[in-house]
């Protein structure tokens, strides 16, 4: 009685395309030719994890599409320049909250400032030269703490969350919580000029002006290594949040490259003809920018240690750094210049421009934001730097709106997961590659480990014979027998090997000729 | 390289000066309404936005393999085997046998009486005076309505499976003489038929009472016959000439046989793959053979100081447990060398036999001191209903310890077992006989003709011949 509707055939069958290079952001590693047809296990274990992967791949990148926020942008007309527009245009034209974060704190007592955003972009934390620290939520700003410490500050860093931070002050080094508490006073360290913390290591790495490099565990609160650079004061200092390798700049323009488990530096390389500035490290380790007292930003790729680009900066850059999306601040004077995507097509003019009110000692972009904070002379000033912060957060990792619970949880299995520093190297992935250590190398550690020689035959001391059938004479004849033995053992091998070669290349002859033996009829007729 | 800051300071000092309405281009910043990020009422589950991108997540390797060095230590915290012991037998226990349809009910022959437990309130329901003498072999009906008992006194006895009400005796359905001592007794799976062996193995139907078949093949006796689970029709049984006989219950004769070196105590058939079958020998090994290749086995498993008495295998078929004279239960996967897993006891002395629950998670051992102990077939697993988060914890770091096995930090860690000192002892100086043995082999074969000594792989070592 019914009729069946003609159902329309669907025009695009399956899923939607994933874009290739979605697809190729999520690839890890290559992969690597199947094992040869007679290990079918293993094989069908391969193919599996192949396609588990592949996937996983496939579904990462379709969840890529979706993300809720979009990155910020600024475009200018065809005449006009971006690096023109600034700070007081960009507030106008957008809205209350984003204007909210172009503010100035005028601080002009207390000497430069120095700073640092923690790892969710939510919490600031200023130290002035002359002793002031103080801390505070700069998006709402509620103050945490404010306190002078009476002596030089060097360099402010937290640590792995808005509850600690170090302080580099004149002598040593302190660690205060978040209400001003001094909690510990590192007599260790002296004279520490720079600090980096290394977030999955929860490693603090200090450079120091009498050229010491050393690594403090603030889980447990153990120095972890002091390193004697012998490169002398050491004020110039970044890291690689890729593979958590500190690099270090010098005075004879080289820029080091050090972990914890060596005492001489991995890399050296030579940056610049005069000392080096400034250094940093894009967050996939991949580029490194550096500036140097010779007035040149050159950008280096770090994997393969090349140069890409050189600049001219005619005032030379003090300071700089790198933000999530790849925007660069370089700083000189009073006058702080984004640039954008210096890797790439070599750059003419800054993205950004903006004069702060004192001479500039410190820049840092804010994480998950479109903020580039400065520190002067005068104070601090926050400005507004479209298309810097990543606009999607992963809320396990760094959460900016995070609960105190969410947080406690994450401090609970950061601490779990936390790498030990023997891990670090230059290349992070090296646990998951199959060791193809030669066989020579592999005997070799065994002989350390054991500290003989397994292999090597042992040296033949006859049994002791009653009845006179051990006297030296006859002793010795057993002796030779057994030298005798292992002498013909080696012979039948080298001869062995010997003929296998001959044969080898006696039937490669054979099919040549034969080969060329087939080459035409009429050969026959040849004389 | 192109003067890039000169460009700046002009029009720095031109654009103080200047209105702002000159810029006409297209503006967007970065700007998040925490209403999207931040949970409504304190009632709402919070909200964790994702971002997979890899370089958000950098050290994935090395974190992971810190995860499974936790995941690792982690199991052997938790790695506590051992649940209960049942005791109430008076005599040292014989034989065990599995209930088919209920998880709870076992049963244990002793060398007096029977006795019928409850696993989950791990007490004794039932107890009836069996045989005079040892109970020698038991097996419960495939229907799970009554179980046989073999005994010393050349009996073959039914029992019902049910508690007898009060007031009646315990008396058996059906009793069965023999002409001489029965050793082990078997049921078919379908039909009602059962198999026995002492001097040769009979085929007795449930309702007649002498033997519908004999086989014998010029064998004093038998220790262990075993129907296969999956194809029903055939058998095997381990005899007293060091040998293991194939047999299928239609033909007249029987059809194979391997004769090895030394004599196999017990064999077990793999519930999943039919053609497999284990034995349990006095040499301390245990063999996997293939039953249409019988010349060699498939593998040959290698870990007990002493004579393996009792094996079972696993529901799954992808592991075994093994029961040694040694006092210590092994956990063999079903195609490695060498056990995952062995528990021991003071108190536990020699393993008469062994049985591995039919929902995979316990094993039931029953030894020489009158004791059956209930043990875990996974020692760190957590027993009862999981919720689903733990659930996929467990899988989680099941599936990292996996894949980091063969780091050799962990690889330690995950191996590491305590051994008693005897057993320890034991066992490196059997090392060292099996490396002098193969050294002394190496030097004959080195002094010899070459050619004049063949290589016998260690498959090969143990089988003797193989007979139609």
């Amino acid at each position: 009685m019914f009729n069946s509707i003609p159902q329309k055939s669907d025009p695009f069958p399956g899923s939607a395309p994933v874009p290739e290079e979605k697809l190729n952001k999520f690839k890890r590693g290559v992969k690597g030719e199947l094992p040869p047809r007679p290990q079918y296990k293993l094989r069908d274990v391969v193919i599996r994890s192949e396609a588990a992967s592949d996937l996983a791949q496939k579904q990462n990148a379709r969840y890529d599409l979706m993300l809720p926020e979009d990155a910020g942008f600024l475009e200018g007309d065809e005449d006009e320049d971006t690096c023109t527009i600034s700070q007081d245009d960009i507030v106008d034209a957008v809205d209350i909250t984003a204007g909210a974060k172009y503010f100035s704190l005028t601080l002009s007592q207390f000497g430069p400032y120095r700073l640092d955003y923690s790892k969710t972009g939510r919490h600031l934390l200023l130290g002035g030269r002359r002793g002031h620290v103080t801390c505070l939520d700069w998006q709402s700003k509620q103050l945490m703490c404010e306190m002078n410490v009476m002596e030089t500050v060097n360099d402010v860093k937290w640590l792995h969350s808005e509850a600690l931070f170090a302080v580099a002050q004149k002598k040593w080094l302190y660690i205060y919580d978040n209400k001003g508490i001094e909690l510990h006073c590192i007599r260790k360290f002296n004279d520490v000029l720079r600090m980096q913390f290394l977030p999955y290591h929860f490693l603090l790495a200090t450079a120091s002006a009498t050229g010491f490099l050393q690594y403090l565990d603030v889980s447990v609160g153990k120095e972890v290594v002091a390193i004697c650079t012998k490169a002398g004061r050491l004020d110039v200092m970044a890291h690689n949040p890729h593979n958590a390798i500190i690099h270090l700049g010098h005075s004879n323009g080289t820029v080091t490259l050090w972990t914890p488990n060596q005492r001489e530096p991995l890399v050296k390389m030579l940056c610049h003809q005069g000392g080096v500035r400034s250094v940093a490290v894009d967050k996939t380790g991949t580029y490194m920018v550096t500036s140097g007292m010779d007035k040149k930003l050159k950008v280096y790729d770090i994997r393969a240690y090349r140069p890409l680009q050189s600049y001219f900066l005619p005032a030379g850059a003090s300071c700089l750094s790198l933000s999530q999306r790849g925007l660069l601040s370089a700083a000189t004077g009073d006058i702080v210049q984004v640039y954008r995507d210096v890797w790439g097509i070599p750059v003419t003019k800054p993205y950004m421009a903006h004069r702060a009110k004192g001479s500039v000692w410190g820049v840092h972009f804010c994480p998950f934001e479109d903020v580039l904070g400065v520190g002067h002379g005068e104070g601090f000033t926050s400005m507004v730097v479209p298309g810097a912060g990543e606009p999607n957060f992963d809320g396990l990792d760094a959460n900016p709106y995070r609960s105190a619970k969410q947080r406690q949880e994450w401090e609970v299995k950061a601490l779990l997961e936390k790498i030990q520093p023997e891990l670090i190297g230059l290349d992070p992935s090296q646990l998951s590659q199959v060791d193809h250590s030669t066989w020579e190398q592999r005997h070799v550690d065994r002989v350390q480990v054991l500290g003989f020689d397994p292999l090597a035959k042992e040296k033949f001391t006859p049994r002791l014979k009653t009845k006179g059938r051990s006297s030296s004479g006859k002793v010795e004849k057993r002796k030779k027998q057994v030298a005798h033995e292992d002498q013909r053992d080696v012979i039948r091998q080298t001869v062995e090997d010997r003929m296998k070669i001959d044969k080898e290349r006696k039937e490669k002859e054979k099919k040549k000729a034969a080969a060329a033996g087939q080459k035409s009829a009429l050969d026959r007729f040849r004389k | 390289q192109h003067p890039v800051g000169e460009v700046t300071r002009k029009h720095m000092a031109v654009r103080n000066i200047l209105p702002c309405y000159i810029f006409g281009g297209r503006i967007k910043v970065l700007s998040r309404n925490p209403d999207d990020y931040v949970r409504e009422t304190k009632l709402d589950i919070q909200r964790v936005p994702r971002n997979y991108d890899p370089s958000l997540h950098p050290f994935e390797v090395p974190r992971e393999y810190t995860r499974a060095l936790n995941a690792t230590k982690l199991e052997r915290v938790f790695a506590k085997p051992f649940l209960a012991s049942l005791d109430g037998h008076r005599d040292g226990v014989n034989c065990m046998a599995k209930h088919p349809k209920s998880l709870s009910t076992m049963l244990s022959g002793s060398c007096d009486g029977e006795v019928v437990w409850n696993l989950t309130k791990r007490e004794c329901v039932r107890t009836l005076q069996a045989h005079e003498g040892f109970v020698r072999g038991m097996v419960v009906r495939f229907c799970g309505t009554s179980f046989f008992t073999v005994g010393d006194d050349k009996t073959i006895k039914q029992w019902k499976m049910e508690t007898p009400s009060y007031g009646e005796e315990e008396e058996p359905l059906n009793t069965i003489l023999g002409k001489s001592v029965f050793t082990s007794i078997d049921h078919h799976q379908k039909e009602g038929v059962f198999v026995t062996c002492g001097q040769q193995v009979d085929i007795w139907d449930e309702q007649r009472s002498s033997p519908i078949r004999s086989f014998s093949w010029g064998v004093d006796s038998f220790s262990c016959v075993r129907f296969n689970p999956v194809e029903t029709e055939l058998l095997a049984s381990c005899a007293s000439d060091r040998s293991i006989v194939l047999y299928d219950m239609r033909e007249a004769t029987p059809l194979k046989k391997v004769i090895m070196n030394m004599r196999s105590n017990t064999l077990c058939w793999n519930p999943m793959e039919a053609y497999n079958f284990t034995c349990s020998n006095e040499d301390y090994n245990l063999y996997t053979y293939d039953m249409r290749y019988l010349d060699k086995p498939f593998t040959v498993h290698m870990d007990h100081v002493s004579a393996v008495l009792d094996v079972d295998y696993s529901p799954t078929g992808k592991e075994f447990v093994s029961a040694s004279f040694d006092k210590t239960i092994r956990i063999f996967p079903k195609d490695s060398g060498h056990s995952r897993e062995v528990y021991h006891t003071k108190r536990m002395q020699h393993v008469i036999s062994i049985k591995w629950s039919s929902d995979n998670k316990y094993i039931l051992s029953a030894s020489d001191e009158m004791n059956i102990r209930l043990w875990k077939a996974n020692a760190a697993e957590k027993l009862g209903l999981l919720a689903p988060r733990e659930k996929a914890a467990v899988n989680y770091s099941q599936k990292l310890k996996e894949k980091f096995q063969h780091h050799p930090q962990i690889r330690r860690i995950s191996r590491h077992r305590h051994l008693p000192k005897s057993i320890y002892g034991q066992s490196k100086e059997l090392r060292v006989m099996k490396e002098a043995r193969r050294r002394k082999e190496r030097n004959v074969r080195k002094h010899s003709k070459p050619g004049s000594m063949p290589v016998v792989t260690e498959k090969e070592k143990h089988v003797v011949t193989v007979v139609n």
